[in-house]
């Protein structure tokens, strides 16, 4: 468990689908003018009877997509997290969940990755809209290596799932050959007394929290929960019976994502005692993305300091 | 005509239709008669002569792809399926009924022959142009016809879907205007006046046709023309219609957008939509 430097998981997204492409011809991309933002630009030019171009109409970008998916093809409608959660959110329930079509939703920009763009663009709310959405499926990587795998398993799925990629360069922690399953939890460290638990972008931190209470003589177990619907139920489970206490970790509002998903697992169990970090219920600026982080609390200290409280 | 039927032949259909679209709704308590109405001389042309598919596989992948985007209007759809025998006939019986393959709107999980989900306006045709699009890219012959109501229009997605096919020269998409007039809360010149239609489609790059969507001579003609017709542009049939067409009573009522006749209506209707379409 070794943190590096990395990359933006969007340029994972955009490799992966070059990779998907070459070996499936009903790979599709429907981009709506933030190609280039979204790294769909060399897949156009590879592929390009396999890429279509809606311009700004995120709305028909969804339904061109659901179109193509009644055909066989699977279509990855690509845009940025805000959009892809809000402006074509009533056209994903109508024509993707709903009837169930095999069509992805790939969105660059979650959380306030994309900090000097401001609270317009940062996607801070995508992972609690698509939780209210039955037949959806939720998938959050943590770096590149596992966004590189994770929007290859999400190819393999038979069924709508929703991709959220960092537009910012986040730390490596995964190798290039670690595996990853939509729906499974992944255990990066064993430990008995709490349990850190992250999505997405901040899954470094979550890293750096557990090697400090680690070196503090505290015992973490450490889950990334790349998928947030369906939830590893068992994981959470797993991480009430073996710790005392459970934190939740997000970029994201603090309502209704991972933290919300977690508590009602904990809740209904009975569980233990539970805490949840994430964005305040407040919108972000334009800022550095650490800044943004440290006003709403996740941070490493505050994590570590939330963990100890509560042993 | 594509498959030589005669035109009387889907009058008469068109008959059928219509009595069963009011049995259904009559039986449901509920449902979309008004808009059911004036789409169906269309849908019946569209069902017993001009698309090409199969009652028995209805799946089957080169067969030619029906969108009703204006799902509402679903009865009229039902009808032709039930009329086809894509499903028994009595089913039109179970019209919004816990447990139907006939849900309130289109649900192509449940109902044999429905091609995409809709009943949410103004994306169908998006979905009709992704349709079209892969039959493009895939060099299948078959093609693609949307209804769209000229209150859905009113929705800015049906603007975008258009550009869209014209973009990708999608001359294997034929969009349907049933230019009923009516809408929901009024007259469409009231609540969101449409202007004129055929300008705006042929503005945004269709091959446009104009109709009486009443007259199967005229449906069946336009058909015909487009299949005739050379061109890299998606086609558009501005089809006029009368909302409730066929029952006196109904015909241009606002109030008979979402309301099912009673008994005694019902059967008033029956009797006027078996005489056949009175000419105007």
């Amino acid at each position: 468990m070794q943190i590096r430097d990395g990359k933006p998981t969007r340029e994972a997204y955009g490799k992966a689908m070059l990779e998907l492409a070459a070996n499936d011809s009903n790979i599709y991309v429907v981009d709506c003018d933030i190609g280039k933002s979204c790294k769909t630009v060399p897949f156009s030019q590879q592929f390009p009877n396999q890429h279509v171009n809606v311009g700004i109409a995120e709305q028909n970008a969804l339904g061109v997509g659901a179109g193509l998916a009644t055909t066989g093809k699977i279509p990855f409608v690509t845009t940025y997290a805000v959009f892809g959660s809000m402006r074509m959110l009533e056209q994903i329930r109508q024509e993707v969940c709903y009837p169930q079509l095999n069509v992805k939703i790939a969105c660059s920009h979650g959380g306030f990755t994309p900090a000097n763009d401001g609270a317009s663009h940062q996607g801070i709310e995508d992972i609690g809209i698509f939780r209210t959405i039955p037949n959806m499926t939720i998938v959050a990587p943590a770096d590149y290596e596992s966004a590189f795998e994770l929007v290859k398993a999400a190819a393999k799925y038979d069924g709508p799932v929703y991709l959220r990629f960092t537009r910012d360069a986040v730390p490596s922690i995964y190798k290039s050959d670690d595996k990853f399953e939509i729906g499974k939890a992944v255990e990066l460290n064993k430990g008995s007394d709490v349990t850190i638990i992250c999505t997405g972008d901040i899954l470094s931190k979550g890293v750096l929290a557990t090697q400090q209470l680690e070196k503090e003589g505290i015992s973490v177990k450490l889950l990334d929960m790349h998928t947030v619907k369906p939830l590893d139920k068992e994981a959470v489970l797993k991480a009430i019976k073996e710790t005392k206490a459970i934190v939740t970790v997000e970029d994201h509002n603090i309502i209704n994502g991972l933290g919300s998903a977690v508590a009602e697992v904990v809740a209904e169990t009975g569980g233990c005692k539970f805490k949840r970090i994430g964005i305040q219920d407040q919108f972000g600026e334009s800022a550095p993305y650490e800044h943004l982080l440290a006003k709403n609390g996740i941070t490493v200290e505050n994590i570590v300091d939330t963990c100890k409280k509560m042993l | 005509m594509r498959q030589n039927n005669s035109v009387e032949f889907l009058k008469e259909k068109a008959i059928e239709v219509r009595t069963t679209i009011l049995t259904m709704i009559h039986e449901a308590k509920s449902g979309h008669p008004g808009g059911s109405l004036s789409s169906a001389d269309i849908l019946a042309a569209l069902y017993f002569d001009e698309l090409n598919i199969r009652a028995n596989d209805p799946k089957w992948e080169d067969r030619d792809r029906f969108v009703l985007s204006k799902g509402h209007a679903c009865p009229v759809l039902y009808s032709c399926l039930a009329l086809k025998e894509y499903f028994p006939y009595e089913e039109i019986h179970t019209l919004r009924k816990e447990g139907s393959i006939l849900q309130g709107h289109p649900d192509m999980k449940r109902c044999p022959g429905i091609d995409i989900s809709t009943g949410s306006l103004g994306q169908g045709l998006s979905v009709a142009v992704g349709m079209a699009l892969a039959a493009k890219r895939d060099n299948k012959d078959y093609r693609v016809f949307c209804v769209v109501g000229d209150g859905e229009s009113n929705e800015g997605q049906i603007w975008e879907a258009i550009e869209t096919a014209s973009k990708y020269e999608l001359n294997n998409l034929v969009i349907i205007l049933d230019q009923n007039r009516l809408q929901n809360d009024n007259i469409c010149d009231v609540v969101m006046p449409s202007r004129d239609m055929v300008k705006k489609f042929e503005a945004f790059g269709c091959e446009t046709l104009e109709i009486d969507g009443h007259k199967m001579e005229e449906i069946t003609d336009a058909f015909d023309k487009i299949r005739d017709t050379k061109t890299n542009k998606p086609f558009a049939i501005v089809a006029h219609t009368t909302k409730g067409r066929g029952v006196s009573f109904m015909e241009d009522v606002v109030a008979w957008h979402g309301v099912a006749p009673n008994d005694e209506e019902y059967e008033i209707a029956i009797k006027e939509v078996k005489g056949g379409l009175v000419c105007k």
